[in-house]
C-alpha cells in the first residue's frame, strides 16, 4: 500500500518537517551567548521524548488488541528481538534476530 | 582546512557506520513501500537528514494518516537535536554565523557523541575539522545506503516481509534510552496507549501514547521511588 497524497503535499510535508528539524539543530549553536541552556522544565519533557515516541511507534507492531488481526509470527519475533536489544543494544544482532525468527516462524507454521 | 583532524574524525566515525548502514537501507526500503520513487526518497534524505522521524514519516504517509500528524511526529522525534544543540554550542562559540550554520546541518546523534567527547577529553583536536570529518562521513554513508535501500527494496518479494524491519529497528534504538525507572515507564505507558488506541483515528494513539507517557515519565521522576508522592 502507497500513500495516496500527491507530490506537492508531499513536498510540503518533506519541506517543513526538514525546516523544523533543522531549527531544532541549529537553535542553541546560532544562539549561544544570547541563550545558553534549556529551561530545566523543558529539558526535563526532552529526556522523555525518546522512550515514549519509540515505544508507541514499536509496540503496536508487535502486539494488537484485535484478535483477527494478531499476528503470532510477528509477536514472537518481536518478543526474542527485544531480548536481543536488550542483551546487546547492537542494532544488526536486533534486526538479525527480528528477521530471522520471522521467517522461521513463517516457514515452520 | 585541518586535514589530519578531519582524517581523525573521519576514522572514528567508522565503527558506528554498523549501526548507520542497517538504518540506512531501511529508510530507503520504507521510502519505496511508502510509495517514493528515488528521487523523492534522495531529497527527503538530504533535507531532513534524521533516520528516525524519517522512517517513522514514512511509516505514516503509507498509511495516509493526516500530514499534520506525520509532521508533529516527525518533529517530535526530532526534538531531541535541542539538547545536542544546547550542549555543543560553547564549542562552536568563535565560529561565523556562516560556519555555525552548515556545521548544525549535520548534526546528528552519533556527530555530537564522537565531537563532544573528543573535545572533552585531553588530545587537542581543531574542533570545526574533527567535527566535520566525523559528521560529513556519516552524512556520505547515510545518503549511500538510503538509495541503496530504495533500489534493494523494489526487487525483494512481499513475502519476504522487509517491512518488519522498520520496528526492529526502532526497538534497536528505543532499548538504550531506556536507562532509568522513570524512562522505563514512559515507554511502558506510551508503548501500552498506542497499542491500545491502535484502531483510533489520525494514528491518535500514537499521539496520545507519546504524550501521556512522556508526562508519566516527569511524574515518576518527581515522586522516586519509597517517597509517598506528598
Amino acid at each position: 500500500m502507497a500513500t495516496s497524497y500527491d507530490p506537492v503535499a508531499l513536498a510540503a510535508a518533506v519541506a517543513l518537517i526538514g525546516i523544523l528539524t533543522y531549527a531544532c539543530r541549529l537553535s542553541f549553536i546560532a544562539l549561544f551567548g544570547r541563550l545558553d541552556e534549556i529551561p530545566p522544565g523543558v529539558e526535563r519533557l526532552l529526556r522523555f521524548v525518546p522512550a515514549a515516541v519509540l515505544a508507541a511507534l514499536v509496540l503496536p507492531s508487535f502486539v494488537t488488541l484485535d484478535a483477527a488481526a494478531f499476528a503470532p509470527d510477528k509477536f514472537i519475533a518481536g518478543a526474542l528481538a527485544a531480548g536481543v536489544a536488550w542483551k546487546t543494544e547492537d542494532v544488526f544482532a536486533t534486526m538479525a534476530t527480528g528477521m530471522g525468527v520471522l521467517w522461521a516462524v513463517r516457514l515452520l507454521f | 582546512m585541518d586535514t589530519s583532524a578531519f582524517r581523525r574524525g573521519a576514522r572514528d566515525a567508522v565503527p558506528l557506520l554498523l549501526g548507520i548502514v542497517p538504518f540506512g537501507l531501511v529508510a530507503g526500503i520504507a521510502a519505496v513501500n511508502a510509495g517514493f520513487g528515488l528521487p523523492t526518497a534522495v531529497g527527503l534524505s538530504v533535507v531532513v537528514f534524521a533516520g528516525a522521524s524519517q522512517i517513522a514519516a514514512l511509516e505514516l504517509l503509507r498509511q495516509d494518516t493526516p500530514l499534520s500528524v506525520v509532521v508533529a511526529t516527525a518533529v517530535v522525534i526530532n526534538l531531541r537535536y535541542l539538547m545536542y544543540s544546547a550542549s555543543i554550542a560553547p564549542y562552536f562559540r568563535e565560529f561565523t554565523a556562516r560556519w555555525k550554520a552548515a556545521l548544525a546541518y549535520v548534526l546528528t546523534d552519533q556527530a555530537y557523541a564522537l565531537s563532544v567527547a573528543s573535545y572533552r577529553s585531553d588530545r587537542p583536536v581543531d574542533r570545526k575539522w574533527y567535527y566535520l570529518g566525523a559528521a560529513v562521513t556519516l552524512w556520505a554513508v547515510w545518503q549511500v545506503t538510503t538509495v541503496a535501500g530504495a533500489l534493494l527494496g523494489t526487487g525483494v518479494p512481499d513475502a519476504w516481509g522487509l517491512e518488519f524491519a522498520i520496528p526492529l529497528v526502532f526497538l534497536a534504538i528505543l532499548v538504550p534510552a531506556i536507562e532509568d525507572r522513570a524512562s522505563a515507564v514512559a515507554a511502558v505507558v506510551g508503548g501500552a496507549l498506542a497499542v491500545l488506541g491502535a484502531g483510533l483515528p489520525l494514528n491518535l494513539g500514537l499521539l496520545v501514547g507519546s504524550a501521556v507517557g512522556i508526562a508519566a515519565g516527569v511524574v515518576t521522576e518527581r515522586f522516586p521511588e519509597g517517597s509517598d508522592g506528598d
